[in-house]
């Protein structure tokens, strides 16, 4: 009777070491508290270029993430991409003259959307559009640019 | 000429003849599950045989596992002047790819085996005719508990290994390496997906603990009862487990993150 006591209490530890392992990845290791908050609400805006902007980037404010690239659409009549951002429901102080950049983490690292608040009293709702944008930087063009202008310089 | 076009034929229809049995066996097994919740004791102690006393190899090879992908992987990030990202290449190798299949290939050798074993050893000494003989069914009573056991132990152990793996290469990347501990578990968090990646580590451990723990049951019960049938149907195990394990992985991950 003691054997299977043990028994029973081993396996009991068992299982309760294979959640807790369990709730580990989910907290921990992938951030399950924010992957729910992430259930708020949506916003769109429309850039010219989003250079190599994925699904499931980040949208961060000051730095801090807000949110994530939810879909990635194309307008076929302005020509345009536009970007669906889902903001966590405790960020609803956006205002609606926000700017939306796209920015890229260090030199090769990933495109994320940054935005900067404006100063307008009224806040952004769900479905509404940001409408001033800022295209994403591609370094080829930029490299470009500057090939040009050396160019230029040169011919003068 | 005829003849090896016969003995080909033959070696077809046994594979079809024991892929028919390994599914009847399969029904006979979910079918118990009724008389198995009336004594669950005989499922903790399967859970006890397979999973506590896996417990230790899965911890260890776990956290050497995660020690050499945090060695590796910042040999590897560091030349590219990303080691910040060690912990995302740790997580994500472990939680979708290595947890759930070396925790596979770990569970078969362990506990696949010894259960091939005790159920071929049981058919050979007839004391799953002496069980059947008291009207006792020995695939409820016998087989079915060791198939839940398994499954319920393999998630389980899939997880602990991915678990203890991040530990293991936070140890190596933070602790030896100097990747700065923030970093290190920021950028886990932000890239790490608990639906996408966890969850289908979990979906990918349940599909490999039932495939390994049938192929076991079904080797042992099907086994032919003498000592080199015992052998052999233990080193079947093993091979097609595995074989079992690896082909599988390769169309669950297509399934998963090929999209």
């Amino acid at each position: 009777m003691a054997r299977i006591r043990l028994t029973e209490i081993l396996v009991g530890a068992f299982m309760v070491l294979g959640f807790v392992a369990l709730f580990f990845l989910a907290m921990r290791v992938s951030n399950l508290s924010l992957a729910t908050a992430e259930d708020g609400y949506s916003l769109t805006a429309k850039f010219d270029n989003i250079g190599s902007l994925r699904v499931r980037a980040p949208v961060t404010m000051a730095g801090v993430r807000v949110g994530r690239v939810a879909a990635i659409g194309f307008d076929q009549e302005t020509y345009q991409a536009v970007v669906t951002l889902r903001i966590a429901e405790q960020y609803d102080q956006i205002p609606t003259d926000t700017f939306a950049n796209i920015f890229t983490a260090g030199l090769l690292g990933e495109q994320y959307i940054g935005l900067d608040p404006g100063a307008s009293p009224d806040m952004l709702s769900n479905g509404d559009r940001i409408e001033f944008t800022q295209s994403a930087l591609v370094l080829e063009q930029m490299i470009g640019q500057f090939l040009l202008s050396k160019a230029e310089e040169g011919g003068k | 000429m005829l003849d090896s076009i016969a003995s080909l034929g033959r070696a077809g229809l046994a594979a079809v003849a024991s892929l028919g049995r390994a599914h009847l066996l399969l029904i006979g097994i979910l079918g118990g599950l009724p008389s198995m919740l009336i004594r669950p004791r005989l499922l903790v102690a399967q859970v006890y045989n397979l999973g506590v006393l896996s417990l230790l190899i899965i911890l260890v090879s776990g956290l050497f596992v995660g020690m050499v992908l945090g060695l590796q992987g910042h040999y590897v990030l560091s030349q590219f002047g990303a080691a910040e990202s060690l912990g995302v290449m740790v997580a994500a190798s472990l939680v979708r790819e290595l947890g759930p299949v070396v925790t596979a290939l770990l569970f078969a050798g362990r506990a696949g085996s010894a259960l091939t074993a005790e159920i071929g050893l049981m058919k050979a000494t007839e004391q799953l005719s002496g069980l059947e003989m008291m009207a006792v069914d020995p695939v409820k009573r016998v087989l079915t508990p060791r198939f839940f056991g398994g499954l319920i132990s393999m998630p389980l152990l899939a997880a602990l290994f991915s678990a203890v793996g991040v530990i293991g290469g936070w140890f190596v990347g933070v602790g030896l390496l100097g990747v700065d501990d923030g970093a290190f578990w920021g950028q886990m968090q932000s890239k790490i997906d608990f639906n996408e990646d966890v969850l289908n580590g979990v979906i990918k451990s349940l599909i490999f603990g039932l495939v390994v723990t049938w192929i076991a049951l079904f080797e042992g019960y099907d086994t032919s009862p003498t000592s080199t049938g015992v052998s052999r149907a233990t080193t079947r195990t093993v091979v097609h487990a595995a074989l079992a394990v690896l082909g599988l992985d390769f169309v669950l991950t297509a399934l998963m993150f090929g999209g």
